[in-house]
């Protein structure tokens, strides 16, 4: 049973358009702050090395979400700037744009982060997140030989990944 | 329902020297806000450093599941930003707005001190008519 959508891969992944590769990289971390997988399909500024930029970016994420958690305009009662939470639980978001990239976002129940990086000018990307999400499932999670908590390794993932991300608007 | 919930301005050392609330649940703690200034300032910087292209400004907006926050960063650093409804629209041309107001009545008032928290008479007026003209056009639509 799937979390997301039905027990197949839904919804289909649209057909790859004339405009070309959006995208710029991709990471899926888990719950504990390991990269999972990190993917660059355009990235012409690299400021730090790949350890480290992982790291500021599980940061990032992890402090954007305390934030909206205690701005969260809808409740009263929030708790203390930072208390630690569980997935699902308090506001949380799901994307941001800078004049030069919006970054996606997308958290399962189970702690794993999805994060894609594209142009500033992309849709809401929220059901392509999902959709990924669901091929992480299928392609990873249901691999008898991959072990949780280590990077992915697969090489069907990451084709049938690139195919999909190739096609987003 | 208001559209705009909460305005902050934060200096170029994150430091915040306004913060206003038009929601329902009352103002947030001192101490709450000026930590979620500061929060949002190094958020800020940090979003430049991971950008994948050279240029960037950093965070101008920020979806999340109950607000957006909209942020607009001034050439010598002082950062304002709106917390509003999820989808409001024309929060750059309030914010662009306000920073007229923010030249024309905190800058141009000779006992102000730059980077210290804005106590200005005329500012506060101005803003809450802006405010008011912004949520009556919200209204109309």
């Amino acid at each position: 049973m799937q979390f997301f959508g039905g027990s197949e891969i839904s919804p289909s992944p649209p057909l790859p358009t004339a405009s070309g590769n959006n995208a710029h990289m991709m990471y899926i971390f888990n719950r504990n702050g390991v990269c999972l997988l990190y993917r660059e399909w355009n990235r012409p500024l690299r400021t730090l090395d790949s350890n480290q930029d992982h790291k500021l970016m599980f940061g990032l994420l992890f402090s954007l979400k305390s934030l909206t958690a205690k701005m969260d305009p809808s409740s009263a009662e929030k708790g203390n700037l930072g208390v630690p939470q569980l997935p699902g639980q308090g506001c949380s978001f799901h994307s941001f744009r800078t004049n030069t990239y919006k970054l996606s976002f997308m958290e399962s129940p189970s702690g794993i982060k999805i994060i894609l990086v594209t142009h500033p000018k992309a849709s809401d990307l929220r059901e392509s997140l999902k959709y990924i999400y669901n091929l992480y499932v299928e392609y990873v999670v249901k691999n008898p030989l991959y072990t949780p908590g280590t990077p992915i390794r697969s090489e069907l993932f990451n084709t049938t990944l690139d195919q999909y991300v190739r096609g987003l608007g | 329902m208001a559209a705009i919930y909460s305005l902050y301005i934060i200096n170029k050392s994150g430091g915040l020297i306004f913060y206003k609330d038009y929601g329902l649940q009352g103002r947030m703690d001192t101490n709450d806000s000026l930590r979620l200034a500061s929060l949002w300032h190094s958020m800020h910087a940090i979003s430049q450093q991971l950008s994948p292209i050279l240029g960037c400004s950093g965070i101008e907006l920020l979806e999340a599941d109950t607000f957006d926050l909209h942020c607009f960063q001034s050439l010598t650093g002082t950062k304002f930003f709106v917390v509003s409804e999820p989808g409001t629209q024309n929060m750059e041309n309030l914010l662009k707005h306000i920073y007229e107001l923010y030249t024309d009545y905190v800058l141009k008032n000779p006992f102000y001190e730059m980077e210290m928290p804005i106590r200005c008479e005329l500012f506060d007026i101005n803003l809450a008519q802006s405010i008011q003209k912004d949520r009556v056009s919200y209204l109309g639509r």
